[in-house]
């Protein structure tokens, strides 16, 4: 082989690898990314059962039931809007009823939130991020939340924080 | 005083930086030996400089001096010794100074053990490195003084955030950082280079060790950090594709892309301009990783919009090193001699299709990880990219690349033999299909894939085994002559074997742990017996203790198996008053490489007590894996050819060597 043919052989090759790259990227992006939405959202675009979301609100207060064998019912709020949520399993260690909390599922055929991962945050005074970010955006943000969100940063630290304080692993149940 | 002290070191650091950022580069232009030699003491001396703020701040840490603020922040006076000193580095100022630290390490190692480089080679490097480290100390000391005080010093501090109170964190963070920052010397190595306009074999030579070193420590240190995160987040997750992880894993992809790049490089004077890219590329990633967890921008991009400073700080840097390097590098690189030519089907050919392979999954990663910060900032819309993304994308590139893992090493530089290779790997071929059969019989439930996936893994140990049975000549050779092969292979070869080896070991526990991982969660109360994998797990009872600063709940667990009792297990739950939050202590039973693993979760008010027990077959083979890469990165090093200036090897024993 000449040089050029060569050189030709490694330009298309790694033509090609990009290429399958891209494709499986783009593949990837039509089925496996999760959209984050708050129940206002939910009420409002009319989110079809069985589509995967995040659901991210405040626990409104009094409406956490536990029933038999780890299954729970709680409601998520936003101010606007609320959505009920069946989980079961154990809820993280600072889920309050109050506080921030994101839940990852989807909606079943009555409108229940059915969770089959509930996130929330070690540290008291961080609020999940998208939530504090759903929250400010509508108007709803008060201080006496708990603090301010992005003191999250600052309390993790160190090389890969994210697996204890930043991330959504932490907490989180599956 | 000692904060002051401390400040003052690193005031003075920053000023040695600066003229070691200048005056080699002048002696190098007028052929100074004087002035080129300047670079050597200031490095040596910055070095001592940030010690000394180093060990200022643990000391103000060992002592609880909350009257400095990063003190009073993060430490508190009950907690123990080991977590005072290992706080220093659990937040953000402490973490940044000890990045700074590793730095001046690392070019206070340059310019003591690097007394065979070129003069001005030297000189070059050592400027780059001050360069960094500028750049880094004015962003700690305008926008991160660990040393800052309090005007009313208060009485007690607020404590270092729980999760962080591990023996985890003490090894983690610097073992990252040691891998991290390690790449800055390649990445000075480059541009050097690209600055004097000369590259040769020799060069691949020098950078290869400090790239490997880098290397060992980045991979432990991930290791170190996955393993801390599933047993100290009491649910059994190990990896989860998180962007803080993304940031540590990309410059890994592409540190180990790097490495074999030098290779060919080094071996066949080749790949030189594509070396001198991934070099700036891997300490790109590692600034930009360092930007990712510094700045906040993943916690919130509207909290980094508001509270700019240090963002911004890291990006401008970022963008300096990043866009400086590249122009440097599109305006030197064609200057560059083109090197060896070689047939696709090589040594060389296979370790480009490794590095193709690599550098494209750190591009998915990459994607991955900036693609939802991209939309967040432009579109205002937000999205979670997770596990199935990285399953979809990052793990069939990753499957080509094992399938072709074992090729590699077998092939012969310049042209390669792929059929007679083939040939001679049809027995860890056989291997590979033995084990999936052995997987599909044997398994229940789960995916089809697991099984095969499980082959692939056999395939590559089994690969890396016949290399060395191969160069040792076992089977076909008597026994003394193979030892005699063996002692006389390079420590190189051994180490190929190892690291490979260990992609395979890690894959099978990925696969066993994900597939067959089963879990029982329930309540539980006092001598309840859960079932599960064949264990009996009863809860014997539940107690208090008190720690340092903590109280803690205690369940005891007795395990037996088939009536036969095996061990006591004691989960705990910490809560720790100082910030009002309590940690999952999980109790781990180790059977093999296997795990029984209980944690638990909140106790209710009848004394029931919520549990997750989970049994995860295979599962320390995942962090076995890396450590076996890093070992055979350890053989790999020790190699007598990477010692440079070690005496050549004799002409008569070079002879018995197997040809490479």
């Amino acid at each position: 082989m000449t040089r050029k043919q060569r050189r030709m052989t490694i330009i298309g090759g790694s033509l090609a690898v990009l290429a399958l790259a891209a494709a499986l990227v783009l593949n990837a992006l039509r089925d496996s990314i999760v959209f984050f939405s708050t129940p206002t959202m939910v009420a409002e675009k009319h989110v079809e059962p069985g589509k995967r979301f995040r659901l991210g609100g405040l626990v409104q207060p009094g409406s956490l039931q536990r029933g038999d064998n780890l299954a729970v019912t709680f409601e998520v709020a936003d101010g606007n809007a609320k959505l009920p949520v069946a989980y079961k399993g154990i809820l993280p260690d600072l889920f309050r009823e109050g506080q921030g909390v994101v839940a990852e599922g989807a909606l079943d055929a009555n409108g229940v939130f059915k969770a089959d991962t509930v996130l929330a945050k070690h540290d008291e005074t961080y609020m999940p991020k998208d939530v504090a970010d759903a929250l400010k955006k509508q108007g709803h943000w008060k201080d006496d939340y708990g603090g301010k969100p992005s003191d999250g940063g600052k309390t993790s630290d160190a090389g890969k924080p994210a697996t204890t304080a930043q991330g959504n692993p932490q907490g989180a149940v599956r | 005083m000692i904060a002051e002290s401390g400040h003052y070191a690193l005031v003075l650091a920053l000023g040695l930086a600066l003229i070691q950022s200048v005056v080699p580069l002048i002696g190098a232009r007028l052929r100074d030996v004087a002035l080129m030699n300047v670079a050597r003491s200031t490095a040596l001396a910055q070095l001592l400089f940030v010690g000394a703020s180093f060990i200022a701040l643990v000391m103000l840490h060992v002592n609880s001096d909350f009257s400095v603020a990063n003190v009073y922040e993060n430490s508190h006076s009950m907690k123990p010794l080991l977590y005072k000193i290992t706080g220093v580095w659990g937040n953000h100022e402490g973490s940044m100074l000890l990045w700074v630290s590793i730095l001046a390490l690392f070019g206070g190692l340059v310019a003591a053990f690097g007394n065979n480089l070129p003069l001005s080679l030297r000189a070059h490097v050592l400027a780059v490195q001050a360069w960094v480290a500028s750049a880094f100390y004015l962003f700690i000391l305008v926008t991160s003084n660990p040393f800052l005080r309090i005007a009313s010093p208060p009485i007690e501090g607020r404590d270092l955030n729980p999760v962080l109170q591990d023996i985890g964190l003490a090894v983690h963070p610097p073992m990252l950082y040691l891998g991290y920052v390690g790449f800055s010397i390649s990445f000075s190595f480059a541009i050097a280079a690209l600055m004097e306009g000369r590259i040769d074999a020799a060069w691949a030579r020098w950078v290869r060790p400090w790239t490997l070193v880098a290397w060992i420590f980045l991979t432990l240190g991930i290791a170190m950090g996955s393993y801390w995160a599933y047993y100290e987040l009491g649910w059994g997750g190990w990896w989860f594709w998180d962007p803080v992880e993304n940031a540590s894993l990309m410059p890994w992809l592409s540190g180990t892309a790097l490495l074999h790049s030098a290779l060919v490089m080094e071996k066949r004077n080749a790949l030189k301009v594509w070396t001198i890219l991934l070099s700036i590329l891997t300490f790109s990633l590692s600034l930009l990783g360092t930007f990712l967890v510094r700045s906040g921008v993943i916690t919130s991009v509207h909290a980094f919009a508001t509270d700019p400073t240090r963002g911004v700080f890291i990006l401008l840097i970022l963008c300096l090193f990043i866009g400086g390097s590249l122009s440097l590098f599109a305006g030197r690189a064609t200057s560059l001699k083109q090197g060896g030519l070689f047939a696709p089907i090589s040594r060389e050919g296979a370790l480009v299709l490794n590095n193709l392979l690599l550098t494209v999954a750190c591009a998915v990663v990459l994607f991955g990880t900036l693609y939802p910060l991209a939309m967040e900032m432009l579109a205002d819309f937000k999205m979670s990219v997770g596990a199935p993304f990285y399953n979809l994308t990052f793990a069939p590139l990753f499957t080509l690349l094992l399938l072709a893992v074992p090729f590699g090493p077998m092939l012969a530089w310049k042209r390669g033999d792929l059929l007679g290779v083939t040939q001679r790997l049809l027995a860890a071929g056989v291997a590979g299909l033995v084990a999936v059969a052995i997987a599909w019989g044997w398994a229940t439930g789960g995916s089809t894939l697991a099984p095969l996936a499980i082959g692939l893994g056999v395939f590559v140990i089994a690969g890396a085994v016949t290399d060395i049975v191969e160069r040792t000549g076992l089977v076909r050779l008597p026994f003394a002559t193979v030892l005699h092969r063996a002692r006389g292979l390079p420590r190189s070869s051994w180490g190929t074997a190892f690291a490979h080896a260990g992609l395979g070991v890690a894959l099978i526990g990925i696969v066993c742990e994900t597939t067959w991982n089963s879990e029982y969660i329930a309540t539980m109360k006092q001598n309840d017996v859960a079932h599960i994998s064949g264990f009996d797990v009863k809860l014997d009872g539940v107690l208090q203790r008190q720690g340092p600063n903590y109280r803690e709940m205690i369940a005891e667990f007795n395990v037996s198996r088939d009536g036969a009792p095996l061990s006591v297990m004691t989960p705990s739950k910490r809560s720790f008053t100082t910030r009002g939050s309590s940690t999952t202590e999980a109790a781990l039973l180790t059977r093999g490489a296997s795990q029984l693993y209980i944690s638990l979760g909140d106790a209710n008010a009848e004394g029931a007590i919520a549990v997750r027990i989970y049994y995860k077959p295979m599962v320390l083979l995942i962090w076995w894996g890396p450590v076996l890469m890093a070992f055979g990165g350890v053989l790999s090093l020790s190699d007598r050819r990477l010692r440079v200036g070690a005496p050549k090897p004799a002409r008569a024993k070079q002879r018995l060597q197997p040809a490479e």
